[in-house]
């Protein structure tokens, strides 16, 4: 089991108010699964997501990854874990804006510690396999909406992780857009990877084979998706 | 190689980010620019000082006292006090030589400022000096060639002089002066010697003098209203505090000074020019020290702000760094790496401005101003231990970012 999640909670302090945002979640995600998380907003799909991605660590509860028991683990170990193990993909794309479609593709390779020339020929073929050859050096502020989400896809599997994470990757597009890039994530999940995408668009969900509802921080049902494979 | 890697890529992020805001960080380095500057131009003046200083106070004669109207330091205005000391006389001097029995020479020597002609050739401001043979030794005459006054020559008072090389040099570009008669204000003399070339003293050019006989100089340049200076060199260096009381007595005693009297003379030695010197670059330091370390703080505390401001405005660029991977470690050599570069750039600015000055210095005043490779190596170890203490703060607070928050930052 790639994913095992037991009795996950996660709480926020604002001032004097505790805030739940994750009640006790359990789940458990293979090898290869395509996951659709769903839910009403503030149901807690982000606060799963980012604790899922190692951004954020439970309140309580046991996070396996890999068999490895996340909660235990040091800020240092855990950026590794984000770094190999982990690409995650923003709704606001996230790219450094100074930086080309190039360079932010290598930036997870240079925290890796890969010597120059092996990132670049790593980047460009991530690059190239989203359809992005031609627009290396091109910084964000050059590129489209699509063409931005496409470099952070990039990015996010540049360095084979075991999880591609995505909170609501076709967000800020279009829906012709957004379609492009499910297409991605299509061929990506037939290429062998494991994929868990937020998304509000019933649509969007159908692309995926399993689609998780959560409503108030608690897991309202899991099921196989209807438009599956 | 990890470390490597981590190293060169902080350095291009952070002349990405120089590049980025170049006016900002050109203002930033404003107070290290004006610390190092200071700095290095005081200690290039202090070091050109003592160069001159060692190289050229040893023509006074280490071992030589120098009795005079007045003392070669004086404080406030006591100069109106010692004006109205009486002259010291030619006479005094040669008592005080037939009294003395640590001085191994006497000297007695009068000054003036005369032009000097050889022909169509002229020269103002050449400084005449009226003395005795016994000069060679208390001045440590070395002639280029010809020879010095002798004792013939002072007491037949002949109009004879002896010239100093730049004096040489001028009035006879392409000839040898030795037997020329030259006009020392308006009075005829015969060049009898050159001396050697000495260069310059705190801006004083000490080849522009021409040596007579005293008596000769006391009949055509007046006696009267002159005070002589007497040089005493003593038999031997060790010899000269004993030589100060022996000469201080017998000075009283020729003058006639009844005990509860104070001296109406003062003897001068280089030893106390020294104190002086020392006090000097002692205040020199203590400048080059404060100025240095106010600028440096405030130098320093402004990278400090300025990166604090970094630090803020690149929230969301460090909350990505740490998402794809970068460690609390990556993330603070960044920083520390962004400091130590801004500290850099000032360092280097303030380093070419402080040679500029100091050639500035050297060439527009007679101050000599000698940059040397240590003074440089200094510099680069301010680079690292401001831009290391003063960059500390801002990097561990940028690594110590949550990386959600971080992401979240509007
Ligand atoms: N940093 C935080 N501090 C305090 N409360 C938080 C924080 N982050 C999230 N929350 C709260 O936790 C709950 C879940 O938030 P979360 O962002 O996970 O919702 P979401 O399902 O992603 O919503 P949306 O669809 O709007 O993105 C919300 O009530 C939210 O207010
Ligand atoms: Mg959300």
């Amino acid at each position: 089991m790639l994913i095992q999640l037991e009795n996950i909670t996660k709480n926020y302090q604002v001032g004097t108010v505790t805030v739940t945002a994750l009640q006790g979640i359990r789940m458990d995600i293979d090898h290869n699964e395509y996951v659709a998380i769903m839910g009403p907003s503030g149901s807690g799909k982000s606060t799963l997501m980012n604790i899922l991605g190692c951004l954020d660590t439970p309140s309580s509860g046991s996070y396996l990854l890999n068999n490895n028991r996340i909660s235990d683990l040091d800020d240092d170990r855990l950026a590794e874990i984000r770094n190999r193990e982990i690409g995650f993909v923003f709704q606001t794309f996230n790219l450094l804006p100074r930086a080309n479609a190039l360079q932010n593709v290598e930036l997870p390779l240079i925290y890796r510690g890969l010597p120059a020339a092996k990132r670049r020929t790593q980047a460009r073929d991530a690059l190239a396999s989203v359809g992005l050859a031609d627009r290396m050096d091109h910084k964000p502020n050059e590129l489209s909406g699509g063409q931005r989400q496409r470099v952070a896809i990039a990015r996010a599997l540049v360095n084979n992780p075991s999880i591609i994470l995505a909170d609501e990757p076709t967000g800020n597009l279009d829906s012709r857009t957004g379609d492009e890039i499910m297409e991605i994530f299509e061929g990506l999940h037939e290429a062998g990877n494991t994929i868990i995408l937020v998304t509000h668009e019933e649509y969007i969900a159908e692309h995926t084979d399993r689609i998780v509802r959560l409503r108030d921080g608690l897991i309202e049902r899991d099921e196989a998706a209807n438009g599956g494979h | 190689m990890k470390i490597v890697i981590a190293i060169w890529e902080g350095m291009k992020i952070a002349f990405d980010a120089l590049r980025s805001y170049k006016m900002r960080s050109t203002l930033t380095t404003l107070g290290i620019i004006i610390g190092v500057t200071t700095v290095i131009t005081i200690v290039a003046l202090i070091q050109g000082l003592n160069k001159a200083f060692t190289n050229q106070i040893s023509s006074l004669g280490s071992d030589t006292l120098y009795i005079a109207k007045f003392p070669w330091m004086m404080e406030g205005n006591s100069f109106w006090v010692y004006r109205n000391r009486r002259n010291i006389t030619v006479k005094e001097a040669e008592k005080l030589a037939d009294l003395s029995t640590l001085a191994q020479a006497v000297a007695p020597t009068l000054y003036t400022n005369r032009p000097i002609k050889f022909q169509e050739n002229q020269l103002e401001g050449a400084i005449i000096v009226g003395t005795t043979e016994q000069y060679l030794i208390t001045a440590g005459f070395v002639p280029e060639y010809g020879r010095f006054l002798t004792a013939n020559d002072v007491s037949h008072n002949r109009p004879v002089v002896v010239l100093g090389s730049e004096i040489a040099e001028k009035l006879f570009p392409n000839s040898d002066p030795l037997g020329k008669r030259i006009t020392l204000g308006g009075h005829k003399f015969r060049v009898i010697g050159v001396r050697e070339k000495r260069g310059t003293f705190f801006g004083n050019n000490l080849d522009a003098y021409a040596y007579i006989p005293i008596g000769a100089f006391q009949s055509r340049f007046g006696a009267q209203f002159r005070s002589v200076e007497i040089a005493v060199k003593v038999k031997s260096p060790e010899l000269l505090d004993e030589a100060e009381l022996e000469l201080t007595g017998l000075m009283r005693r020729i003058r006639g000074l009844s005990g509860d009297k104070e001296n109406d003379f003062a003897v001068n030695k280089q030893v106390a020019l020294q104190d002086t010197y020392q006090r000097l670059t002692g205040v020199l330091w203590a400048v080059a020290i404060g100025v240095g370390a106010i600028s440096l703080l405030v130098g320093g505390i402004g990278i400090m702000n300025i990166l604090l401001v970094s630090v803020t405005e690149r929230t969301r660029e460090i909350g990505v760094r740490k998402a794809v991977g970068a460690r609390r470690g990556d993330i603070l050599l960044q920083f520390l790496i962004e400091s130590v570069m801004i500290c850099a750039l000032g360092v280097t600015i303030g380093v070419v401005l402080a040679i500029g000055l100091a050639k500035v210095i050297s060439v527009t005043t007679p101050l000599p101003a000698s940059i040397q490779l240590w003074v440089v190596f200094l510099g680069l170890g301010f680079v690292f231990a401001i831009g290391l203490f003063f960059g500390i703060y801002p990097a561990s607070k940028a690594a110590r970012l949550n990386p959600i928050e971080a992401l979240r930052y509007e």
